[in-house]
């Protein structure tokens, strides 16, 4: 085989194979993505898909129960909220008011997370509100 | 005073910085000396004004003075003096000047070191630091994220640093891991200056290659000590979760990963060259969306530094980058024809364009799943998210085909290799794998777990590959010189510092990776309510909660935390017998919530998590107290004692610990036992080890001279033979 024609054909099954391999990327990212909703549209819809619930924990709704915690996930600008079923360890920065991200899905009214999904955003986290105006 | 005269450095600075841009250009464009000089001490210029600046915000921090926003921010009286130095970088702006320092200081040393060579690019890749410079102090100085900005009424205490943050590792890995990102501007300066002034040989390359070097490694151990920040400190017991800021950090030392290799093929054989400088602007772009991402609020992640107004500038500044970059690399197409052709596919320069290959895929695989949500929302409209199966399951294959190339690499020769010569260098590593293979299976439980017991093999493949070249190489010398083995070993290591700092980079990287396999694979976790007393089992362990433990003003790791409540833990297995103390330190809430008294108990609060390392494994405990049974006599104090003295007050609080400790409710515990975890760690130290190896400069003379004694020495031994 002559050399252009060598690396042609290499070109050509190496184009092939990260087209490939993309679309199997593409392929895969979307059947494993999980819907990312606010509590007031996993409320909406009963088909009990599973959901990542973002959210603020409603204040003073935490309790434990054994080994689980129960709490509602609110909207973020809003009142709908969600109540919770959650196994497992709590993060650290977890507490009321703090946004939340959790997966899992809806259950007899109930958003049951899955254990280790619980993320615990905090907008303020590396940042406290501004105390005071700045001069 | 001193506020005005921080603010006075980086006004002045970013002029400096401008002027460094506009007369690194001209000076590039009409080759005048005298203004290339003065250029590069506009730059020198401005890494003096941002330490003075970064001297007069730490000062702020440590007088406590409470009139500066961002002091009252993170810091507070009752900060420990540690965290007061630390919490600077704790805020966004004081981390846009972490950040501008660096870069200022990085580019005064590369210059100072490029000042006598490179007289035609050095002025160009002068301007180009001095533009990225000016962006980050424009941030500061005209997009209102002035570190310096004042408070009308000064409040008598700060909010004090974010109890997340009161780690050691505060202290290193924000500071290494901006310095890696920083690091990446100086090869991508260099690579811009090489385009504009058509000099595509490999001297920039060689001028540079060591500051990629440097960055790599920074940025490498910045996110391991990321990682053993959040195995040792929170309280999930894991050490990586995907998080987009994680992976935002990933992708740059991946790509800068593939630049350290495919620049040897550009310095060997004159090619890749339309890749390198790709590569060098993707490196640099990337890192530059890694610091965008943490300031931007567009993804959901927990390192975010909240919504802020920098998206715009930062969104802005990556795609002039990026555009400008593409575009010079397009025009100087005809310049970067390269100067020969692969030879063989059985070559070294052939694996190390698979290795690129295979780096910028495992990129390209984390960058699609870490914007997925954007992207998911352009195309479907729906925000939709993937998790870590998603990356596990994309990253692994392509990490082992990573892995096996590391190992099959080192024994390539440039050019072509033949049959024979691959024969004997992979007969013994071969031989090693299988052996290890059947090791595992027969006498270990990884053949539960396919692509461990794969990564297993191919890391034994990959140390034996790197121990025959160790050993052959010293046995080559001890031929010439006669010297026992450690001597032959450590002249060998001195004499070819880059590639047997490779070498150890290899060793070091499977080290790693045989850490990351097993503790993935093989952990056990369990999460358990347990009342003092009880007992449960995990992977062979009998875990026994003694007692509960309440703590004021001592806690264990010394974070200033007034509460800590936890527990004394007996782990049993056999004959070993050893105590474990996780805890949970409580900090008053800022806030307004709960009374004088109960906002001590009703602040955020931290793991403390405690762990006995081990070689083999490590048992890992966090505790989870549970204070509801003290709602109701807070709820009291609170009412009674809400106008008493501090004293009094102090009492009391003592008093309720008292009653949790006496009468402690059961408490939810994390137990992980996670075999060879610690691997990991001192994987990372091999690379370091490696990493500095290659870096340490071997002065120009004593390698001439060694080289000539060698000679005379082969010489002598020739004419006796």
């Amino acid at each position: 085989m002559d050399p252009a024609r060598k690396r042609r054909v290499r070109l050509v099954v190496a184009l092939t194979a990260a087209v490939l391999l993309a679309g199997a990327l593409v392929w895969a990212s979307f059947g494993e993505a999980e819907g990312a909703a606010s509590p007031s549209r996993v409320l909406r819809d009963r088909s009990g898909r599973p959901y990542q619930m973002t959210g603020k924990v409603v204040t003073g709704s935490i309790r434990h129960e054994g080994e689980k915690v129960l709490f509602r996930v609110r909207d973020r600008n809003g009142t709908a909220s969600v109540p919770v079923l959650y196994s497992g360890v709590v993060p650290d920065p977890f507490r009321d008011g703090r946004e939340v991200i959790v997966s899992g899905h809806m259950s007899r009214g109930v958003f049951v997370g899955q254990r280790d999904s619980l993320v615990t955003k905090c907008p303020s986290k590396f940042q406290s509100k501004p105390s005071g105006k700045t001069i | 005073m001193t506020g005005a005269v921080g603010f006075a450095c980086l006004t002045i600075g970013l002029l400096a910085a401008l002027y460094a841009a506009g007369a690194g250009a001209y000076a590039g464009h009409t080759g005048r000396r005298e203004v290339a000089v003065s250029a590069r001490r506009a730059i020198y210029c401005l890494a003096g004004l941002l330490a003075v600046a970064m001297v007069m915000l730490e000062s702020a921090y440590l007088r406590s003075d409470f009139s500066y926003k961002l002091v009252a921010q993170n810091s507070s009286t009752d900060t420990p003096t540690f965290y007061k130095l630390t919490a600077m970088w704790s805020s966004q702006e004081g981390s846009l000047l972490l950040w501008a320092f660096l870069l200022s200081a990085y580019s005064s040393l590369v210059l100072l070191a490029t000042r006598r060579r490179l007289r035609d690019i050095a002025p160009w890749a002068t301007a180009v630091l001095g533009v990225v410079a000016a962006f980050f102090l424009s941030l500061m100085v005209v997009f209102g994220q002035d570190p310096f900005a004042r408070l009308a009424a000064p409040p008598a205490q700060g909010n004090g640093l974010e109890p997340l943050l009161r780690h050691p590792a505060m202290m290193i890995h924000p500071p290494l891991l901006y310095s890696g990102y920083v690091g990446f501007s100086i090869p991508f300066a260099f690579a811009i200056g090489a385009l504009i002034r058509r000099r595509t040989d490999a001297e920039w390359i060689r001028a540079t290659r060591r500051f990629a070097l440097i960055a790599w490694t920074f940025l490498g151990c910045g996110i391991l000590i990321g990682a053993l920040w959040s195995y040792s400190e929170l309280g999930w017991g894991g050490y990586w979760a995907w998080d987009p800021v994680e992976n935002a950090a990933l992708m740059p030392w991946l790509l800068g990963t593939a630049l350290l290799h495919s620049v040897m093929v550009q310095e060997k054989r004159g090619m890749l060259k339309v890749w390198n400088a790709s590569l060098v602007v993707g490196t640099f772009t990337s890192a530059l969306i890694g610091t965008f991402l943490v300031r931007s609020g567009v993804l959901e992640s927990i390192h975010a530094f909240g919504a802020s107004t920098l998206g715009g500038p930062f969104l802005a500044f990556i795609a002039v980058v990026l555009v400008g970059s593409v575009a010079l690399v397009i025009s100087r197409l005809d310049s970067l024809r390269t100067e020969a052709r692969l030879d063989s596919l059985l070559s070294r320069e052939a694996f190390f364009l698979l290795n690129n290959l295979v780096l910028v895929a495992l990129c390209l695989v984390i960058f699609w799943g870490t914007f997925f949500p954007l992207i998911s929302e352009a195309i479907t409209g729906s925000k939709e998210s993937v998790g870590p199966p998603f990356f596990n399951r994309a990253t692994v294959p392509l990490a082992l085909v990573l892995v096996a190339l590391a190992g099959i690499g080192p024994i390539l020769t440039w050019r072509r290799v033949t049959a024979s010569t691959l024969r004997r260098a992979l007969t013994a590593p071969l031989a090693v794998a299988g052996l290890a293979l059947i090791a595992l299976v027969a006498f270990t439980g990884a053949g539960r777990s396919g692509p461990s017991l794969a990564m297993f093999t191919l890391i034994a493949f990959v140390l034996a590959v790197v121990g025959q070249e160790f050993a052959r190489g010293a046995a080559a010398r001890r031929l010439v010189s006669h010297e026992s083995w450690p001597a032959a070993l450590a002249a060998l290591v001195a004499r070819n510092r880059r590639r047997y700092g490779g070498y150890l980079v290899h060793a070091g990287i499977a080290v790693l990776l045989l850490g990351v396999a097993a503790s993935s694979a093989f952990h056990a976790q369990k999460d358990v309510r347990l009342l003092p007393g009880q007992s449960t089992r995990i992977d062979g362990y009998t875990v026994t909660y003694r007692q509960p433990t309440a703590a004021i003003l001592d806690d264990r790791a010394g974070t200033g935390a007034p509460l800590s409540f936890g527990a004394v833990v007996d782990v049993r297995r056999g004959r070993q017998h050893w105590v474990m103390r996780p805890s949970r330190n409580y900090y008053a809430a800022t806030d307004g919530t709960g009374g004088a008294i109960g906002r001590f108990f009703m602040g955020d609060s931290t793991s403390e998590v405690d762990l006995r390392w081990g070689l083999r494994r490590d048992v890992w405990s966090a505790i989870q107290p549970d204070l509801t049974s003290l709602i109701a006599p807070i709820r009291v104090a609170d009412r009674r004692f809400a106008n008493a003295p501090g004293r009094v007050q102090a009492l009391i609080i003592a008093a309720l610990a008292e009653r949790y400790r006496t009468h402690a409710p059961a408490a939810t515990f994390r137990f992980i036992v996670s075999p060879m975890i610690a691997w990991i760690w001192i994987g990372g130290a091999i690379v370091l080890l490696g990493a500095l190896t290659a870096l340490w400069p071997a002065p120009e003379a004593r390698r001439r001279r060694a080289t000539s004694l060698a000679a005379a020495r082969l010489g002598r031994e020739l004419s006796r033979a």
